[in-house]
């Protein structure tokens, strides 16, 4: 699936290989081949993922067998009742949203969703939400304030989808009110990018107290495929782009937009995902234990502030304007 | 057959097709404000750093905004400070289409929303134009970030009752579409300015399919519900006048002192 993980794949064949070798001979000596050929495994698996460039990042973020939103909803959020529609035109199966246990607490669940067939994915549209996703969202937030219960928002779509039925329905507005609502909310948010965190259609979901991020998911302007279109007027420049967006979470954590990267199991989530789950619930715990500490003026201020303070500029003297 | 000067006269409006040509900040300040001398421009040191030391093919970021400012007279992709609308103090923020095709950066998101936290602390009504292509991909995820700032900022315009008024030109694309635009209170498309979210090149380079619809205008939004009004030119200064007084700030809804219309006011 993954080009760069051609070498590994071919140790996994040669252990599986010899797996079975062992099962019909007990007494051969593949025993201590195989041993010498997982700890082979281990190594190049540490060395190839730990000199990911940015496209390789993007492709293990959008690997199909990566965990996505419901997946860690099943690992991690027991008693979850998903709730549909935004009681204006429809539902969006590229957003799921609905109610759920964390750590014995009832809170708001919301997230986009990919699917891994090609069946899925046309049903899931990609994981590119609709404006009627953003409006259940919408909803959810609603909900989450007047019950007072924190909200989960976890990342993962290429960017919100680009038709013209979704022109005619308003995308921008739905992706506008999501954001300034959010910025409003009265209870905690905590967001994750976990796989694609792409341009407005993440964004909508993503005005967070805390921001934290899968080691390899990516967050970006616009999905590499956009970015290329709109600077290099091709979407093949993709790979180049990817690397000139910095949109891993390493750039991101040193850049300041966001709060703490959650490590992945060797090999990346799509590998483990009781282990991807495991380390992400641990950092969600840890936001929500620091969150609840907080009034919720005070809350609501500082998510203000942060966001207030992403962005860099300088002062350039007017009058010496060449 | 028309003249220059006629045209610009009739405010770069084409007589016989009402086709509406771009406007530079400076023209569309002049156009809305009393007078133009009455404008008091804020912020306008404030420039793009180079947070990801982008390179295009073209040249770095960097020389980019160099010839944007050599082109423009501008720092900044947006120009804002506080003027007189009929005798009103607003807030005005107008976008310069000309620097970097009215892309917004961190220093456009910063001097955006600079503009409404003024408003919000000197209680005055805030005017945007608009006209922009989108988030500056240059600053990558930093230009994302200016969608949640600014639209943060206008969203705060509530606590002070305060209306924010956006005027969409041509074009308003994607990110700015996307953010502080469309959350105004009033939004008001220019005839046949292009509005959209998502424009063609991104459509056929992300999901293979052509655009199915060439022209995404005001009118095409109206009709699908988007925006309050669609006005010429000619009409913006006094409707705008109108809306601000609509909205502007009671003590309280029951001691609302009715409006005496000139028209009807006794002698």
């Amino acid at each position: 699936m993954l080009d760069f993980e051609d070498d590994l794949n071919e140790i996994r064949d040669r252990i599986d290989q010899l797996g079975r070798e062992a099962l019909e001979d007990p007494d051969s000596d593949v025993a201590r081949e195989l041993a010498v050929l997982r700890l082979e495994l281990e190594a190049r698996t540490a060395d190839v993922y730990s000199n990911l460039t940015p496209w390789q990042r993007v492709q293990v973020a959008r690997h199909p067998q990566r965990p996505h939103t419901l997946d860690y909803i099943e690992r991690l959020f027991p008693d979850f009742v998903e709730l549909h529609g935004d009681r204006r035109f429809g539902d969006d199966p590229s957003v799921v949203a609905g109610l759920a246990l964390f750590d014995n607490i009832s809170v708001v669940v919301v997230g986009h969703q990919k699917g891994r067939t090609t069946a899925e994915n046309i049903e899931r549209n990609f994981g590119m939400a609709r404006p009627e996703g953003f409006r259940k969202s919408l909803r959810l937030f609603g909900l989450a304030e007047k019950f007072n219960r924190p909200v989960f928002t976890f990342l993962d779509t290429p960017g919100a989808s680009p038709t013209v039925e979704d022109e005619e329905r308003g995308q921008s507005w739905a992706i506008a009110e999501n954001m300034g609502f959010l910025a409003r909310l009265r209870v905690p948010v905590i967001t994750t990018v976990i796989g694609e965190g792409g341009s407005g259609g993440a964004l909508a979901l993503g005005i967070g107290d805390r921001i934290l991020m899968l080691e390899h998911s990516i967050y970006s302007v616009a999905s590499p495929e956009a970015a290329a279109a709109i600077v290099w007027r091709d979407s093949k420049y993709a790979e180049k782009a990817a690397a000139a967006l910095r949109l891993t979470s390493a750039d991101l954590l040193h850049a300041g937009l966001i709060d703490r990267v959650v490590p992945e199991p060797e090999g990346g989530a799509h590998r483990d995902h009781n282990a991807a789950a495991e380390n992400l619930g641990e950092e969600l715990r840890t936001a929500l234990k620091e969150l609840r500490k907080q009034d919720i003026d005070t809350l609501v201020e500082s998510r203000y502030t942060k966001f207030r303070e992403m962005g860099e500029f300088a002062h350039h003297d007017t009058s010496t304007t060449d | 057959m028309q003249y220059r000067p006629e045209f610009e006269a009739a405010l770069r409006v084409c007589p016989t097709c009402n086709y509406h040509d771009r406007m530079d900040a400076a023209e569309r300040i002049d156009l809305l404000l009393d007078d133009p001398k009455s404008f008091v421009e804020i912020d306008a040191d404030i420039t793009a750093a180079d947070p990801i030391k982008f390179v295009r093919p073209s040249g770095s970021y960097v020389d980019r905004v160099g010839k944007a400012r050599a082109l423009t007279n501008r720092n900044e992709a947006i120009v804002c400070g506080t003027g007189l609308l009929k005798e009103r103090r607003v807030a005005l923020g107008v976008m310069e289409f000309g620097f970097i095709a009215g892309s917004m950066g961190s220093a456009t998101g910063e001097k955006i929303t600079r503009l409404f936290e003024m408003a919000r602390r000197e209680h005055l009504p805030v005017i945007t134009v608009t006209s922009s292509g989108g988030a500056r991909q240059d600053e990558g995820l930093f230009a994302l970030m200016q969608m949640a700032r600014t639209t943060a900022a206008a969203a705060r315009l509530r606590d002070v009752h305060m209306p924010h008024i956006c005027v969409m030109a041509d074009p308003t694309l994607a990110g700015v579409t996307a953010s502080f635009a469309s959350t105004a209170d009033i939004i008001i498309g220019e005839p046949g300015a292009t509005i959209r979210f998502a424009g063609s090149r991104v459509v056929k380079g992300t999901i293979r399919r052509r655009s199915d619809v060439e022209d995404h205008t005001s009118e095409w939004v109206q009709q699908h519900g988007m925006l309050d009004l669609v006005l010429g030119r000619q009409e913006l200064r006094d409707t705008l006048a109108q809306l601000i007084t609509h909205l502007a700030p009671v003590a309280s809804l029951h001691h609302v002192k009715p409006i005496t219309h000139p028209a009807t006011a006794p002698n």
